[in-house]
């Protein structure tokens, strides 16, 4: 519940403010924001699985996100970054799937 | 995917995996999975049913103020916030992330719309031409059939004219200086480079003509009568020497009793007009109008 009112707080707080995303961050920030939703998800499997710890979720929430800067950031040095963006976005995606398909079976059984 | 079963718990002791495949990546619980250590206490039974899982979320999503809410607060509007910036920043990005065959096609595209916009300017540029030229063209003719009009106006005698000339005055108290006379002086005038010339208040123009009356003389019907004065514009020395040659109009006059007074003026105006009356046989031959 209130990390529902914490996501809507801050959409609310971005519509209002509409900031420009800084050159230096742009290549960063869609990776980011996926990483982040993979341990979102991750936190909701956890729950439903009981074993949610909050020191544990917010370690994996601010290090997915770092971790996952620094893999697009290391792959525009090598010059794969696009690609090794790509690579990023597809296992993080195909992680929330999973946890999403955790998420619906505890909660569906199905 | 969505049909595997949930992931084994991992072992709770062992080696970390040496070379972890995309599989394994897959298959990877998501990052908040705890220690393997909490893994066997707290894992449910696959037992577990639906209405206790929802149980468990309520429970957990249940407004508590504890650290582990404010931060997941916290976390979640970042995130929140995040997705709302990244969202408007695509959405006012321009070629930035197109792939490479969109930006071929743009640029063909782009490319072709500058040609046609070249040719289109070019054929604008033409009639811009083409009719500064024309209207140049009319003006030019314009002006040529103005200045046209006024130099057969001041012949015809339909326009009045100024300029330098003189002002000729003829007595005559016998009666005695006759309609050739005067006819000779027009000639005089006109050899002497007169270019409009007027009698009285009669203009003289091409088909001027001059007869006797009683008290003066008629010129092309209207009476005249002395002293004559003559006005005519021209070179106003060549005039003035005309009347004086030596046997000419001055000497004329005086054997015919009259008297001539030359008055050299910087300014004769000739104000008498004419209404040309259109010819009633003769027809301009039709020429073809030149073209330029």
């Amino acid at each position: 519940m209130i990390p529902a009112i914490g996501l809507s707080l801050g959409i609310i707080i971005g519509l209002l403010l509409q900031p420009a995303v800084p050159v230096w961050l742009q290549p960063y920030l869609p990776i980011a924001v996926i990483a982040a939703l993979d341990a979102v998800f991750g936190a909701v499997r956890a729950i439903l699985d009981g074993i949610f710890d909050d020191k544990v979720f917010v370690v994996s929430f601010l290090s997915n996100v770092v971790v996952a800067a620094f893999i697009v950031f290391l792959g525009d040095k090598l010059g794969v970054g696009s690609q090794l963006s790509t690579g990023v976005v597809v296992v993080l995606g195909v992680r929330i799937f999973s946890n999403v398909a955790a998420i619906r079976r505890h909660l569906f059984d199905a | 995917m969505t049909e595997q079963q949930p992931p084994p718990p991992r072992p709770t002791s062992g080696p970390p995996q040496p070379s972890p495949l995309l599989f394994e990546a897959l298959q990877a619980p998501g990052p908040t999975d705890p220690d393997p250590a909490d893994d066997s206490a707290e894992k449910p039974g696959p037992a577990e049913t639906p209405q206790r899982a929802w149980h468990r979320l309520l429970r957990a999503g249940a407004p508590r103020l504890t650290r582990a809410n404010v931060l997941a607060m916290v976390l979640a509007g970042a995130l929140g916030f995040a997705i709302i910036v990244q969202v408007r920043q695509t959405s006012l990005e321009g070629l930035d992330n197109l792939r490479e065959d969109e930006l071929v096609r743009i640029f063909a595209q782009v490319d072709h719309d500058g040609q046609r916009l070249a040719d289109e300017i070019r054929g604008l540029q033409s009639s811009v031409d083409l009719l500064e030229s024309q209207s140049t063209n009319d003006a030019e003719a314009q002006r040529a059939a103005r200045e046209r009009l006024e130099a057969l106006g001041i012949l015809a005698g339909t326009l009045p004219a100024t300029g330098p000339g003189i002002v000729l005055t003829i007595s005559d108290p016998d009666s005695k200086v006759d309609a050739p006379t005067i006819l000779d002086t027009v000639q005089e005038l006109r050899d002497a480079g007169a270019e409009a010339i007027q009698i009285g208040d009669v203009r003289v123009v091409a088909d001027t003509w001059f007869a006797d009356t009683d008290r003066g003389m008629s010129v092309s019907g209207v009476e005249v009568r002395p002293p004559y004065v003559i006005r005519a514009i021209g070179d106003a020395n060549t005039l003035a020497g005309a009347m004086e040659i030596p046997g000419g109009v001055t000497a004329t006059v005086r054997r015919a009793g009259g008297d001539t007074d030359v008055q050299i003026q910087q300014e004769v105006t000739i104000d008498a007009l004419l209404t040309p009356t259109p010819p009633q046989y003769a027809r301009p031959v039709p020429t073809p109008t030149p073209t330029p």
